[in-house]
């Protein structure tokens, strides 16, 4: 598939100025702004006619240094820095995050929190789910069914206000539990979304899914086959679709996701309609997981009592001396976790998402790296373009699903 | 036929008339769209946005009008003009209603006898704007936008052209307003299938003559930006928006005066109401209203074909439809009648 037509290569700065190449391709530019491009991504596409003959990447028109500021920032301020990555699915980054670096602290976090915490990554992975469906076949020029997923989005986003004060970037986690308890009204929000959601997930089936022409654009289109998924580091729905059911809530269950059931959807396809449909049945799983774990909630604290993580509640600061002390010290340095090293690896909507952690002792991180799933799974567009049309590389781009703050970090 | 002075007079009538519609055309197309998609459409300039097309009016001619350096200069310019000048002129063809029924005057600006072909012809030449326009901006997505029309009206025109060939057979003549007299459905009902086929078969392509979704490749937004447009901005961009919408009013005339009587008016309308049919233009626009909605609820329905894929359409499928229709057609003619 990657195969490249016999006497191509690519031309030099040189050889592009004095005329002298071969002009049965044509080099053409794509972003950084583009209309599908899905934010600042730029590609140098060479075309013969209307078909790929190379396609390469250019990134890093959002590189924001975010893993070096987070040196310099105590651990529970990294969290302010963690949601902007991907601002799409910006919870998993958050729960990526605390959970390192609980994992530094040894901290317990209380069960009220993990549920908590459940339930929003998987009701933000469904948002993130629903600005992939729409945008995708907005790119194939349907444009109804962007404003529908948008208008359901908007009833998570809701949630997510009452419950975080934001509707983006919302930095709720804290490392040890949350910032503060989720409002009354939440479960009564959840739950009507749980119930009006999946009418609307078979309205978007008929839609799309039986939709001759979405089929024809998308069925044995971008095809990335198992064995090349797993060579390039493929993660996510985009592998599942590829049929490796490799899911590390599954896979290593982390922040009690072992306690409920759900399913893995795969598919053998690994074509772009198959990269759809995953992420759509996974939307369905989402639902479960999301009634289970509110089932399950139960009052108590959200925060892990441990003095060295937690501020002390504000009535002891009046009372106790050791209270005090520890908040002064927590305010004004954060805490220290000991020597070491810390990767949790966690499912974000797009695939494995993982902080690397090194502690110095210091009260900020030696050294962040962020395993982000959109710039490994961006090597696959090679895969999945070559030798297709210049039209199927905007439906690959759509359904490889990369938000380009998670690829330039 | 009438003094050329009246003639000339109502070729700028209509004019005004289709720039008009246009206008208003862009507005009733956001408004609908918008219902469609759970929104409002521009509602804020006036009464029910009514002032919105006078507005993108003002802002289109004001704003700056940008040459590309590398342009062709000449074929830049002229491009917008010749797509608006043959999307206006086809329309002079099409009759509005029966003789002397407007005030007396003849409702069409010219009568001719080779009226399918004329307007065939002027909208096919109409490619040639866009065409053009792509080639002179000297960009590669329009380059890559005016390839794709020109392929994309090539292989349409031939399933619009056969189509037409059952209206032709059955009324036995080229002029339009003959054919509407005739009312090819009224012939036999041995024509009904394959008028029918011809009729689906018509609209399909006709859609795809005038860019509109599923069809419309070469200015694809998402993959080649804008097409043929990606360069062009202010009033050049407008006269190929407006180029667009008189086309599509033309299509729907067309298939209106082809396989729906025209100007004439409903059968039954006419039992209780005599004379109803006679009346000019209004029976005409009604029909061509269903069908700028069907235009406009396929935009809001469906995604767009590739370009491949229009092209396996156009002549594997909708060629051979078309063709059959035709044989059928003279098959009931020369055996049946």
């Amino acid at each position: 598939m990657t195969e490249r037509p016999a006497g191509y290569h690519a031309l030099t700065v040189d050889e592009e100025r004095r005329g002298d190449f071969d002009t049965r391709f044509m080099r053409i530019n794509v972003g950084p702004q583009h209309p599908s491009t899905h934010g600042v991504l730029r590609l140098v596409v060479d075309l013969d006619g209307e078909r790929i003959v190379r396609i390469s990447p250019q990134i890093g028109y959002l590189h924001t240094g975010f893993e070096k500021t987070m040196e310099h920032r105590t651990y529970q301020q990294v969290i302010t820095y963690t949601n902007r990555m991907d601002y799409v699915h910006s919870f998993a980054h958050d729960l990526a995050y605390v959970l390192s670096a609980e994992k530094l602290m040894e901290a317990r976090v209380p069960e009220r929190a993990q549920r908590v915490r459940v339930i929003l990554t998987e009701l933000n992975r469904i948002a993130s789910h629903l600005v992939f469906l729409g945008t995708g076949i907005l790119d194939m020029g349907a444009l109804t069914l962007f404003f529908y997923t948008m208008r359901e989005r908007e009833q998570l986003l809701d949630i997510f206000e009452s419950v975080t004060g934001v509707r983006m970037n919302f930095g709720y986690f804290r490392v040890g539990g949350l910032y503060r308890d989720v409002p009354e009204s939440f479960e009564h929000d959840v739950r009507a979304f749980l119930a009006g959601f999946p009418k609307m997930l078979d309205q978007y089936a008929t839609m799309f899914m039986k939709n001759d022409i979405f089929v024809n654009r998308t069925k044995g289109v971008g095809v990335i086959p198992r064995e090349r998924a797993l060579e390039y580091g493929l993660t996510g729905p985009s592998l599942r679709a590829s049929g490796v059911p490799l899911d590390f809530r599954k896979a290593e269950p982390y922040s009690g996701y072992e306690e409920y059931a759900f399913e893995v959807p795969t598919s053998e396809e690994g074509d772009a309609f198959a990269r759809f449909e995953m992420r759509f049945r996974e939307m369905t799983q989402c639902l479960r997981i999301v009634e289970q774990a509110l089932d399950r909630l139960e009052p108590g604290p959200v925060q892990d009592p441990d003095r060295r993580i937690s501020l002390p509640p504000r009535s002891e600061l009046e009372t106790s001396m050791e209270a005090v002390i520890f908040h002064f010290k927590l305010v004004t340095e954060g805490f220290h976790p000991p020597r070491g090293v810390s990767y949790v690896a966690t499912e974000s909507a797009r695939g494995e998402l993982g902080y690397y952690l090194v502690s110095d002792g210091g009260s900020m991180p030696y050294r962040v790296k962020v395993r982000v799933p959109s710039l490994i799974n961006l090597q696959s567009l090679e895969l999945a373009c070559v030798g297709g049309l210049f039209a199927d590389m905007v439906v690959n781009i759509a359904t490889l699903d990369p938000v380009m703050g998670d690829v330039d970090k | 036929m009438d003094p050329l002075w009246v003639t000339l007079i109502k070729a700028f009538v209509l004019c005004l008339v289709l720039l008009g519609a246009f206008a208003y055309m862009t507005l009733i197309e956001r408004r609908i769209l918008g219902r469609m998609q759970h929104r409002h459409g521009p509602n804020r300039t006036g009464p029910f946005g009514l002032l919105q097309p006078i507005a993108d009016a003002i802002k289109s001619v004001f704003k700056e009008d940008i040459i590309v350096t590398n342009a062709d200069k000449v074929v830049y310019v002229m491009a917008p003009m010749i797509s608006i000048i043959f999307a206006l002129s086809a329309f002079g063809a099409i009759p509005g209603g029966p003789a002397g029924s407007l005030f007396g005057f003849n409702p069409w600006v010219v009568d001719l006898d080779i009226g399918v072909l004329y307007v065939l012809a002027v909208t096919s030449v109409g490619v040639y704007g866009i065409f053009l326009g792509g080639w002179a901006s000297n960009s590669k997505y329009a380059l890559l936008g005016s390839l794709r029309s020109s392929a994309q009206i090539i292989s349409y025109e031939l399933g619009l052209g056969l189509s037409v060939l059952s209206v032709i057979m059955i009324a036995g003549t080229l002029n339009l307003r003959e054919i509407v007299e005739v009312g090819v459905w009224t012939v036999s009902p041995w024509l009904w299938p394959p008028l029918a086929v011809a009729f689906v078969a018509f609209v399909i392509s006709a859609i795809a003559e005038v860019n509109r979704t599923p069809f419309d490749l070469p200015e694809a937004e998402q993959e080649i930006v804008a097409g043929y447009l990606t360069e062009y901005s202010g009033i050049k961009w407008a006269l190929y928006q407006m180029s667009e919408y008189v086309n599509m009013m033309t299509a729907a005339a067309f298939i209106s005066t082809l396989f729906l009587g025209g100007y004439r008016g409903p059968y039954v309308l006419e039992r209780l109401i005599p004379g109803s049919s006679e009346w000019p233009i209004i029976w005409l626009v009604l029909k061509m209203a269903i069908f700028m909605f069907l235009f406009i609820w396929l935009r809001a329905t469906l995604p767009r074909f590739r370009y491949d894929q229009l092209m396996r359409f156009g002549w594997l499928y909708l060629f051979e439809v078309a063709l059959a229709a035709t044989l059928l057609t003279g098959a009931v003619i020369a055996f049946v009648l």
